[in-house]
C-alpha cells in the first residue's frame, strides 16, 4: 500500500495525543500508529506508554497480544484468507496449498504477498473468502487467488476479467 | 421524475463486484438519457444473488435482479429492467420471492429496504418508535417490557435480557455503560454485520433504550477488526444520530444524555467473551475475568455495565413499538421471539433467514438452502459456531430452540448452520477445533492453553494410526478436563465439536489406517 508513512517520532506523538484522553486508549492509539506507518515501531513502545501512564513491559503485553498488531513493516499486498470452519466446507485449504505449490505464498510469511490466516470474515455464505488491502472477494477459487497473488487489481478480479 | 435502483454495499455484494455493478449502471443510464437515482442499502441476506439490484415500480414494488455482474449491465437495460423488463437474471418482485415471504423479519425488516445512513428514511420505515416508546416510560417499566418478551440473548449463552438490565438498574453507580458485543467470532455467523451494515440506528436505538432503562450515559460498540467495513460503517452511523439529535446532550430533545462511541477490536476471537472484551476495551490484553463479579455489578472500567449481542439490542426497538406481547407471540417454549439464522457453507442458498424459533435445520437447509452447493449428500452440519456441535444428517430434524439444541448435546450459540457435505474429514474438524481453541485461548488457565494442544496432537497420531485407543482415550479424557475445569466456555466448550464428531463419525478417526497397521 502506498499510503504509508515511514516511521517518524513527530507524527507518532501527534497520532498518540489526538486519541491519548479517550477511556481506554491503547487500542485505538496502536490500531492509528499502524495506520499511519504499516506498523508498530519499537520507539513508539515509550511514547505509548508514557502518554497512557502504563509501564513499557504492559505496551509490549498487549501488542503481543492481539494478531492485528505488526512490529515491523511489510509492503507486500495483504491477503487475509478465511479459514473458518464456512470456508473450509468450500475448500479453502487446498487454495492454502495452491499459494504455496504454485507461488510459494505461505501463511508463515513467504512468498510475494502477505497471506495471512483470519478466521471468518462474514461471508461464510459466499466462502472461500478474503479481504485484500481490505477489500473483501467471495467464492474465491485457484485461478481468481492465483491472479490476486500475481498482483491483478481487485476489481478486475471481481469482474471476472482475470484470466 | 427519476427511478430508484438500489443496490446493496454490504460486504458480501461488495465482495461480488457489487460497486463496479453501481458505476456501470450509473455509466449507462448517462449514457443512454435516462434519469435514475442510485441508492446503496445493506443487503437482503439473499447471498446467492448479491450483488441484487432492485428498480423501484410506480406502486413501490421493488423488482430484484441479480447476481448482475458489470457485463450484465448493458443487457439489463437492453431489456429495460428500469421498467421491470424480462431478463434472464430477473427474480421478479423481490420480497414476494417464497424463500423471502416465509420469513418473519421483526429486526431485518428494514435492511437492504433502505438507505442505512438516511435517518429521515429510518423514521418512515417505522424506525425510533421504539425509542418515543421508551422516553415517555420509566426505566422500570422499560425493562419490565423487554423482561416480558421474553428475549434471551443472541451471543450464545441465551441469557434473559430484562433479568441482566434489572441488575445494572439496580446498582446505584455514578456512570454505568451500555456494551454492545459486535465480535461476532464465530464462524458460519455474520447477521451482527449485516444489520450493522445494513442498519445501523437499530442497533443505535436499541442501545440507547437501554441506556434509558437502565441510567446509563454511554455506550460502546466492539466492531471485530474483520469488519472494516461494518466498522465505518457504525462511525458513521452514529455521526449522523447525532447531528439528528437521536444521540447527544438531549435524545430527541428529551433532558435524557445518550452517546455511543465504536471501537475496533484487534483480531482475538477471546475478545468475543464479555470479560474478555471489557478488558480490551479498557486496552488491556484481553484477558477473561473470574466470575463474580458480574459485568453488570462491575464491568466495564469497574463499573455496572450492560453488554449484549448486536441482535439482542437490535431486538429491543420492535419490543418497545409494538409491545412485549408482540414478539413474545413468536416462537416456542422458553425461545421467544425470532431468530436471524445465518445459513452459509456448502450450500447453495446461504444467506440470512429470520424466523420464528421452533423450524427445524432440516427445514432451514433443505426449504431456504436448497441442499448442498457441490450437490453431493449433506454429511454434517455444526451449528453454533467453532465452539458448537456437529450434528449428522439423521439428527436435522431437531427444531432450532435453545432447550431443544441443548437436549441433543448440541447448542444455538449465535445461530450460525455451517453445511458439509461428504468429502468432508470429520477428524480434520475435530482437529480443528482443537488447533483454534489453542490459537486463540487467552492463555489464562490451563485446561484451555495446554489441553487444546495436547488434544490436537494426540488426534493426529490417533488418525495416523499411531497407539490409536490410547490416544482417543487421551482425547476423552481430555475433553472431560477442559469441560470441567476451564475458566470460561472457549475451552469449556471445545469440547462438544470434537466430542461430537468422534461420536457421530467415529469411521473418519484412524480405522482404516489401524487396520491397514494390523
Ligand atoms: C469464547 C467466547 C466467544 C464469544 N464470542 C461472542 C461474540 O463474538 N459475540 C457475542 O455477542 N457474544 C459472544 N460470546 C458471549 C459473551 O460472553 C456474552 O455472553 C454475550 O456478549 C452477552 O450478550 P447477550 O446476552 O446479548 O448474548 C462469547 C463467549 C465466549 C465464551
Ligand atoms: S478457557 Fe481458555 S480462553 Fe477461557 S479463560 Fe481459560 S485459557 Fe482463557
Ligand atoms: S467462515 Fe469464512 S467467511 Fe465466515
Amino acid at each position: 500500500m502506498s499510503d504509508i508513512a515511514p516511521w517518524n517520532h513527530t507524527v507518532a506523538q501527534a497520532v498518540i495525543d489526538a486519541l491519548k484522553d479517550r477511556e481506554g486508549a491503547a487500542l485505538p492509539i496502536l490500531h492509528a500508529l499502524q495506520e499511519c506507518f504499516g506498523y508498530i515501531d519499537e520507539a513508539a513502545v515509550p511514547l505509548v506508554a508514557e502518554a497512557l501512564n502504563l509501564s513499557r513491559a504492559e505496551v509490549h503485553g498487549v501488542l503481543s497480544f492481539y494478531h492485528d498488531f505488526r512490529r515491523t513493516p511489510d509492503p507486500r499486498r495483504r491477503i487475509q484468507l478465511c479459514r473458518a470452519e464456512a470456508c473450509q466446507s468450500l475448500g479453502c485449504e487446498t487454495l492454502v496449498q495452491h499459494a504455496a505449490v504454485h507461488h510459494g505464498v505461505t501463511p508463515q510469511g513467504r512468498g510475494s504477498v502477505r497471506l495471512e490466516t483470519v478466521y471468518c470474515l462474514g461471508l461464510c455464505a459466499q466462502g472461500p473468502a478474503a479481504l485484500v488491502d481490505g477489500a473483501p472477494v467471495a467464492r474465491l477459487d485457484a485461478g481468481r487467488l492465483s491472479a490476486l497473488i500475481n498482483g491483478a487489481p481487485v476489481e478486475a478480479v471481481l469482474a471476472g476479467e482475470e484470466a | 421524475m427519476s427511478i430508484r435502483v438500489f443496490i446493496p454495499r454490504d460486504a458480501s455484494a461488495l465482495a461480488m463486484g457489487a460497486d463496479a455493478v453501481a458505476g456501470q449502471i450509473k455509466t449507462e443510464a448517462e449514457a443512454r438519457g435516462l434519469a435514475i437515482e442510485i441508492i446503496r442499502t445493506g443487503s437482503r441476506g439473499m447471498a446467492w444473488l448479491e450483488p441484487l439490484v432492485e428498480v423501484e415500480g410506480a406502486n413501490g414494488t421493488r423488482f430484484g435482479y441479480g447476481p448482475v455482474a458489470p457485463r450484465d449491465v448493458k443487457g439489463l437495460f437492453d431489456a429495460f429492467f428500469l421498467a421491470g423488463g424480462v431478463h434472464a437474471l430477473g427474480v421478479g418482485p423481490v420480497e414476494e420471492l417464497p424463500w423471502f415471504r416465509a420469513q418473519q423479519r421483526l429486526t431485518f425488516g428494514r435492511c437492504g429496504r433502505i438507505d442505512p445512513f438516511s435517518i429521515h428514511e429510518y423514521r418512515a420505515a417505522g424506525g425510533l418508535r421504539g425509542l418515543d416508546a421508551a422516553l415517555a416510560m420509566r426505566p422500570e417499566a422499560i425493562v419490565e417490557a423487554v423482561t416480558q418478551s421474553g428475549l434471551r440473548g443472541r451471543g450464545g449463552a441465551g441469557f434473559p435480557a430484562g433479568i441482566k438490565w434489572k441488575t445494572v438498574l439496580g446498582a446505584a453507580a455514578s456512570q454505568k455503560y451500555i456494551v454492545c458485543n459486535a465480535d461476532e467470532g464465530d464462524s458460519g455467523t455474520f447477521a451482527d454485520r449485516m444489520l450493522m451494515e445494513g442498519d445501523p440506528f437499530t442497533l443505535i436505538e436499541g442501545m440507547t433504550i437501554a441506556g434509558l432503562a437502565v441510567g446509563a450515559t454511554k455506550g460502546y460498540v466492539y466492531i471485530r477488526s474483520e469488519y472494516p467495513h461494518a466498522f465505518a460503517a457504525m462511525e458513521r452511523a452514529i455521526e449522523v444520530a447525532r447531528s439528528a439529535g437521536v444521540l447527544g446532550p438531549c435524545v430527541l430533545g428529551s433532558p435524557h444524555a445518550f452517546d455511543i462511541e465504536a471501537r475496533l477490536g484487534a483480531g482475538a476471537y477471546i475478545c468475543g467473551e464479555e470479560t474478555a472484551l471489557l478488558e480490551s476495551l479498557e486496552g488491556k490484553r484481553g484477558v477473561v475475568r473470574a466470575k463474580p463479579p458480574l459485568p453488570a455489578l462491575q464491568g466495564l472500567f469497574g463499573k455496572p455495565t450492560v453488554v449484549n449481542n448486536v441482535l439482542t439490542f437490535a431486538a429491543v426497538p420492535f419490543i418497545l413499538s409494538e409491545g412485549a406481547k408482540a414478539y413474545a407471540d413468536y416462537g416456542m417454549g422458553r425461545s421467544r421471539g425470532t431468530l436471524p439464522v445465518q445459513l452459509g457453507g456448502n450450500v447453495k442458498r446461504g444467506g440470512l433467514i429470520e424466523l420464528a424459533f421452533g423450524v427445524t435445520l432440516r427445514q432451514i437447509i433443505a426449504e431456504f438452502g436448497g441442499g448442498t452447493r457441490s450437490g453431493r449428500p449433506i454429511r454434517a452440519v455444526q451449528v453454533g459456531g467453532p465452539l458448537g456441535a456437529y450434528l449428522p444428517s439423521h439428527q436435522l430434524d431437531v427444531a432450532l430452540d435453545y432447550e431443544a439444541l441443548a437436549a441433543i448435546g448440541a447448542m444455538l450459540g449465535h445461530g450460525g448452520i455451517v453445511v458439509f457435505d461428504d468429502s468432508v474429514d470429520m477428524a480434520k474438524q475435530a482437529k480443528f477445533a482443537f488447533e483454534f481453541c489453542a490459537a486463540e485461548s487467552c492463555g489464562k488457565c490451563t485446561p484451555c492453553r495446554i489441553g487444546a494442544v495436547r488434544g490436537a496432537e494426540a488426534l493426529e497420531s490417533a488418525i495416523k494410526g499411531e497407539k490409536r485407543a490410547e490416544n482417543l482415550a487421551l482425547v476423552a479424557d481430555l475433553c472431560t478436563l477442559m469441560r470441567d475445569a476451564s475458566l470460561c466456555a472457549h475451552g469449556g466448550l471445545t469440547p462438544n465439536p470434537v466430542e461430537s464428531a468422534l461420536r457421530h463419525f467415529p469411521e473418519d478417526f484412524g480405522a482404516r489406517a489401524a487396520l491397514a497397521a494390523e
